[in-house]
């Protein structure tokens, strides 16, 4: 039961062919047989989830489905740790909008996956918690930060998850993983009970293992809140209605600054047969460009550990959260819980962007960021003019060894190189499986990366679910 | 517009303004790490952005006001529940007087 998709496991729970409780039993044993090889979960209760399940409504869109969560969203009396040591004994006091969201729909919030530190890494490696392993590949990370997200949906421990995108963080570790993996546009879902990282970047999104099942999932998902003054009254489609149409004459553009030295050649090939598959199902194939793409790790690091900066002020050993025992005085209470509770990438982040923030420096940093920014934004209005979707790899390269680049934050940076401008943007994108690099005789997924116009997830999930129904990339499974 | 050099980055510094305790070798790795990456950023640092207006929210949206009606939240209990030191349904804090 636990390789099922969402689709598949609701048909079987509509017509009664199984519980709601047989379905947290089997992924109960799913994740006792690979969990100690993958730990990909932070915790999780099977006690709350089989409660919950004896009650799910089987009627509902998602009734009776368990939905894994990023581990930096809050659930009413659950841990919402970060994975940080900042917020080990935190318990979260409400719930975040997705979650009451998931509910409505009848699905079962479960367990809590893990990431890099408060979602900021792309390898999953900053958790102060544990080392999440590739399912693919034990030895290499799973991609981050929602890379926990990434890992159990990919070992079938999950059906779906949610995770975060600030820079790449949900499409990334999806692409690493061999799941698919959406960040809808910025606005289109509630940020509220989501632990703010980079507050004009962030965006809650599903995992999946199919396009049909993100789409079920991003159903739940979407809407106004008026708990998020930043969520858009846009009308929600149903966004499984676009799926199996033809996608003929529909116009998807390569840009050529996504296809750059240095991105790994069977990534490139993979992705360049991934467009040739789009052409041969109909879709018409257009040169864009996007010329400040060079530049959008550079903004990116500016404008998000600013945004950082300011949300992690929050932690100050007062309302909630670590406080040293060792300080004397007030300033000294800050220094050394700060110190005591926050791992170095976020130490790294807080710092850069305290800097670029300061006095004398903030113009020539902070401001330029913005304003370059624009031109980013500017850069995909004027593509989208002429295509109804972009076309590119999700990450240069397949996933890396753990600890490879552990001691060199600019090279994990740029891991993040064509995931980031969609952040900048407030673009909706998503990553899908399009092939295997193999490595040491390991099978590595690709991920093809898509990118959309502001709130037209609808034509991604449809062009997606094209391709996806037209090849076998998302059917296979890692030998766990 | 002032042109700083990442020569002119003070670790210790910041990090004191970000109120973080550095140890000695944190002090030297990040120094040497956050300077990596603002050389890294420099490049980005030459774009003409003449005339160009900052961008700080991909859709801004401006006035989102709700009804100004008491509703249900926390008890004092309950946004007491996480903290790691109170009294009498108060946080304790640091003394800052003496």
């Amino acid at each position: 039961m636990h390789t099922l998709t969402i689709a598949g496991l609701r048909r079987q729970l509509a017509s009664r062919e199984v519980t709601a409780v047989e379905v947290i039993e089997a992924l109960a044993s799913r994740i006792q047989a690979v969990e100690p090889q993958v730990q990909g979960y932070l915790s999780y209760s099977i006690e709350n989830a089989l409660a919950e399940a004896k009650n799910a409504n089987l009627d509902l869109p998602l009734g009776g489905v368990p939905i894994a969560i990023k581990d930096v969203i809050a659930v009413q009396g659950e841990p919402n740790t970060c994975a940080s040591k900042m917020l080990e004994s935190y318990r979260a006091p409400f719930s975040a909008t997705v979650i009451h969201k998931l509910r409505a729909a009848g699905a079962i919030p479960f367990g809590r996956c893990n990431l890099d530190e408060f979602a900021m890494g792309s390898s999953t490696e900053n958790s102060a918690y544990q080392k999440t392993r590739n399912p693919w590949d034990l030895d290499r990370i799973p991609g981050g930060s929602s890379g926990g997200s990434a890992a159990v949906v990919a070992a079938d421990e999950a059906f779906a998850s949610l995770g975060s995108d600030t820079g790449g963080s949900i499409r990334q570790p999806a692409a690493l993983c061999g799941c698919v993996g959406l960040k809808p546009t910025y606005g289109r879902v509630s940020r509220f009970g989501l632990t703010a990282f980079a507050s004009s970047l962030d965006q809650i999104g599903p995992f999946a293992k199919t396009v049909e099942d993100a789409a079920l999932v991003l159903n739940a998902l979407s809407g106004l809140d008026p708990l998020d003054s930043t969520s858009l009254d846009i009308p929600v489609p149903d966004f499984t209605a676009d799926l199996g149409k033809d996608i003929k004459g529909m116009k998807i553009g390569l840009p050529k600054e996504y296809f750059i030295a240095g991105i790994d050649p069977q990534v490139e090939r993979a992705v360049r047969a991934a467009v040739d598959h789009f052409a041969s199902l109909g879709a018409e194939i257009i040169d864009v460009s996007l010329p400040h793409t060079e530049h959008a790790v550079g903004v990116y690091y500016i404008i998000a550990t600013a945004e950082a900066s300011a949300n992690l002020a929050r932690f100050d050993g007062v309302r909630y959260g670590h406080r040293s025992t060792s300080g004397q005085g007030l300033l000294e209470h800050y220094l050394k819980t700060r110190a005591e509770g926050f791992g170095p990438e976020v130490k790294r982040r807080i710092i850069l962007g305290t800097y670029v923030l300061s006095s004398g420096y903030h113009d020539a940093y902070y401001l330029q960021a913005q304003r370059v920014r624009t031109l980013i934004r500017r850069d995909f209005t004027e593509a989208f003019e002429k295509v109804d979707a972009i076309i590119c790899p999700t990450s240069p390269t397949p996933a890396f060894k753990i600890g490879e680049k552990s001691n060199d934050p600019l090279a994990m940076y740029l891991a993040d190189i064509f995931t980031i401008a969609t952040n900048l943007a407030g673009l909706p994108g998503m990553s899908l499986p399009c092939g295997f690099a193999e490595m040491e005789g390991k099978q590595l997924p690709i991920g093809v990366q898509l990118l959309g116009k502001p709130f037209d997830e609808s034509n991604l999930l449809r062009l997606a679910h094209a391709y996806e129904q037209s090849t076998e990339w998302h059917r296979a499974r890692p030998a766990l | 517009m002032s042109q700083p050099d990442q020569t002119e980055l003070n670790v210790r510094h910041i990090a004191n303004l970000a109120r973080i305790e550095l140890t000695d070798d944190e002090a030297t790795q990040f120094q040497s790490q956050i300077g990596q990456v603002l050389e890294y950023v420099a490049k980005m640092r030459t774009v003409d952005v003449t005339g160009i207006e900052p961008t700080a929210h991909a859709y801004p949206i401006y006035n989102v006001f709700r009804e100004d009606v008491p509703r249900d939240w926390f008890t004092p209990a309950e946004a007491l529940a996480n903290a790691p030191h109170q009294a009498n349904q108060l946080f304790v804090v640091t003394k800052v007087l003496e």
